[in-house]
């Protein structure tokens, strides 16, 4: 059969299409409460007052709030949207019984049902087996399960409010290590207004336990979520830490706006793992999360690795770069990305691989999946330094496309300022062909079906980076997200 | 178990099935010949349900049911199966998840459990057995990088699985060598059942010396323009298809 007729075919599909419900998108009735709209110094010394934070971390916002102050909103060449009136979003709101972490007595039962709706059961004996799981809602952090266990350990991992508290030197030290105030507008204001967030630390020699995972949840309409997350894994450790995030169904855009920091020491493994389903809006563009976040890991000694894997199925709008530093000699980056657009969503997403150190390495893996109006855009950076000697990268960007209004873009940038670096790129289009489909529909698979499982296979070298759980997860989030693009 | 009846197929408006008659019982093989573009892929395209043809005329009925009523999932629920002239790649679905999942899509049709994971296991080496194909292949993604023979045989693999009622065999036995050749045979052989039909296209008299068919049909310009037994077939090679000409003019 003919590509043309192929088009055609897929064409008439897609004109059928049909939008299935955001599952997710329920809204809890919940008080809460919740700042006035609007952004000024008074609100970040409010900010910094609820969380009866210590001075340091007052100077800290204060500083950030005047950088951002002077920054200008970016504008990206593939993302297009209404400029965000910054002081029209409120800053801070929490849930008006609060949460005593120790004691799920004290939790208001309606959010533990908002979690365990979502799947995320917080009560004891309905806990994910070998999960430890951080709840975030709206500006805080309502639950940290297995805890103890973790203590025995050696591990922290608590709401970063909390850790500013009882782990101030830690917070100090790494805090904006890796990500400065001043990186990027989105990193200011996160830097001037985040409310919680997950902090880890895994101390030298420690292999954690078990999966660390937060989940996001903005409930409150017209919030921004500002959450902050630093995992620190010292000498010779290894932690997985996975992050999932939700919101209900709402008219309005909303912005959720984070910083993620990882720091790796020598001989030290951080596999940061994302399943990112933030309200996308309806098929007209209506509505849905803007996702700016700033991710960035660094591989401070010898042999450390750090990699992101992350699967991108929700927001309006999506952009962020996971990256690595690569200080440390024969330190490993890498990235994984599965980033799907329908209707009218906007993916800008990449990652940036900074090598420094000598003999270091980095993988890209990137599969763009666009379709409806979906537009994907991989940008990526390899820079090589002066001192990083024999480094090595590994690229490969593919783009699957289903229709034809939708589009995918590669931009693909390198710095080399070291002759013995050794780089490779591959890319690659496709479409779903109509010889695939009727393949499998002709060994009896529906056409969803085929479509489902043409897709994951596409994504295959993603998801095999996944714990297995999480994959499961994200397969089924991948056949919900394109239900409708065709047929 | 199969009836077609004047059909008449187009593509972008152009004809290529112009009136075919085809009757194929249970137990039957019937083996289809004819110059390239004649229209043989495409009446197996047809009868597997392949979107993009319009019928124009005529209808094809299987087992009491009016086909054009199915979809092509449907239709290999219903026992249809199409070995494709061209199978193609599907990057990152191993055969096993993509058997697998085709079994278990076909029983929830019939109103069946899902296969156990060790029942699958025991059938899916017993067949690769049948058609001499190592294991490896089997996690391997579906026909990625598979050489020309190794798709064929794995298309007789998938058959194998399936079991279908009613096999279409489009040019399985192109680009075999020898020993292949013998494989697949025996292979599809093995299959021949009294509730099963197969039909068969080839360009080869050599494939029917292995695969014996009751009867032989002549397909030039959309038009079964000859049928018989299997001796045709060694007539046709003999006198070429200048001969199939003459008699298309002379119909
Ligand atoms: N999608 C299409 N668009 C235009 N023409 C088509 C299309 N599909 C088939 N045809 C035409 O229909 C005719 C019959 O093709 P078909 O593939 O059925 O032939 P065939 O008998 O199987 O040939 P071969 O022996 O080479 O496999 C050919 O002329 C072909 O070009
Ligand atoms: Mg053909």
């Amino acid at each position: 059969m003919t590509d043309a007729l192929a088009v055609q075919e897929q064409n008439k599909d897609l004109k059928e299409l049909v939008k299935r419900e955001y599952k997710e998108g329920f809204v809890t009735e919940i008080e809460s409460e919740t700042f006035e709209p609007g952004l000024s110094e008074d609100v970040v010394r409010r900010i910094s007052a609820k969380k009866n934070e210590p001075e340091f971390m007052l100077e800290y916002r204060l500083k950030a709030f005047r950088v951002w102050q002077k920054m200008k909103e970016p504008d990206w060449a593939h993302i297009d949207y209404p400029k965000i009136d910054f002081q029209d979003i409120a800053y801070y709101s929490e849930p008006k019984q609060k949460p005593k972490l120790d004691s799920l007595d004290e939790v208001d039962p309606k959010l533990l049902e908002t979690y365990e709706r979502l799947g995320i059961p917080l009560e004891e004996q309905k806990m994910l087996a070998n999960v430890a799981v951080d709840a975030v809602f709206d500006s805080v952090s309502v639950r940290t399960t297995f805890r103890e266990t973790l203590s025995e350990a050696g591990v922290i991992f608590m709401p970063i409010s909390e850790a500013v508290q009882e782990h101030p030197e830690l917070v100090k030290q790494y805090l904006s290590s890796v990500v400065p105030v001043q990186d990027n507008y989105y990193a200011a204001l996160n830097s001037a207004v985040f409310s919680d967030g997950s902090f880890v630390y895994i101390p030298k020699g420690v292999r954690c336990p078990m999966e660390l995972s937060t989940y996001f949840r903005i409930n409150e309409m017209n919030t921004g979520q500002f959450e902050r997350t630093l995992i620190i894994a010292d000498e010779g450790s290894y932690v997985s830490y996975l992050e999932g995030c939700t919101a209900p169904q709402r008219d309005e855009n909303q912005l959720h706006a984070a910083v993620v920091e990882l720091v790796a020491h020598k001989d030290a493994e951080i596999k940061y793992s994302t399943v990112q389903n933030w309200y996308p809006g309806d098929e007209n563009g209506k509505g849905g999360i803007y996702n700016f976040v700033t991710k960035r890991g660094i591989c401070k000694g010898d042999h450390a690795k750090i990699s992101w894997t992350q699967v991108e199925t929700g927001s309006a709008i999506t952009w962020k770069y996971p990256s690595v530093v690569l200080q440390g000699d024969n330190s490993v980056g890498e990235f994984y990305s599965v980033a799907l657009t329908h209707n009218k969503q906007q993916a800008d997403t990449g990652t940036k691989m900074i090598h420094m150190g000598k003999n270091t390495s980095s993988t890209i893996i990137s599969k763009g999946i666009s379709a409806g109006h979906g537009q994907n855009a991989y940008r990526g950076l390899v820079k090589i330094m002066k001192g990083a000697d024999n480094a090595r990268n590994f690229s490969q960007c593919d783009s699957l496309l289903m229709g034809d209004r939708c589009g995918a873009h590669t931009y693909p940038y390198v710095e080399v300022q070291n002759p013995s670096a050794n780089l490779e790129h591959e890319a690659t289009t496709s479409k779903i062909s109509e010889d695939q489909l009727f393949y499998l529909m002709q060994r009896g698979l529906n056409e969803e079906a085929a479509v489902s499982m043409i897709v994951n296979g596409f994504c295959k070298e993603v998801f095999r980076e996944l714990p297995m759980e999480f994959a499961v997860e994200a397969q089924k989030l991948l056949d919900i997200s394109l239900e409708g693009a065709v047929g | 178990m199969l009836e077609i009846k004047n059909l008449h197929a187009s593509v972008f408006d152009t004809p290529i099935l112009k009136g075919i008659n085809l009757s194929v019982n249970a137990g039957e093989v019937h083996a289809i010949m004819g110059p390239n573009g004649s229209g043989k892929s495409t009446l197996s395209n047809v009868i597997a349900g392949r979107d993009g043809y319009d019928i124009t005329e005529g209808s094809i009925d299987y087992l009491g049911k009016d086909l054009s009523e199915l979809e092509a999932d449907e239709r290999a629920c219903e026992g249809i199966f199409l070995a494709f002239q061209y199978p193609v790649e599907i990057p990152g679905v191993s055969n096993m998840a993509m058997l697998k999942a085709a079994i278990n899509s076909m029983r929830k049709y019939r109103g069946e459990d899902e296969i156990s994971a060790g029942d699958f296991l025991k059938l899916i080496r017993e067949k690769a057995a049948l058609v001499e194909m190592k294991q490896e292949f089997l996690k391997r993604s579906v026909n990625e990088g598979f050489s020309g023979g190794e798709k064929k045989r794995n298309e007789i693999l998938q058959m194998a699985m399936l079991e279908p009622k009613l096999a279409l065999l489009d040019e399985t036995d192109s680009g075999l060598d020898i020993d292949a050749l013998k494989i697949v045979s025996d292979g599809v052989n093995a299959l021949r059942a009294p509730d099963r039909a197969m039909v068969v296209v080839t360009h080869y008299q050599r494939l029917l010396d292995h695969i014996v068919p009751d009867y032989v049909h002549v397909l030039a310009d959309g038009k079964i323009v000859k049928s018989g037994d299997k001796s045709l077939a060694l007539e046709l090679e003999e006198k070429g298809y200048n001969w199939i000409e003459g008699l298309q003019k002379a119909s």
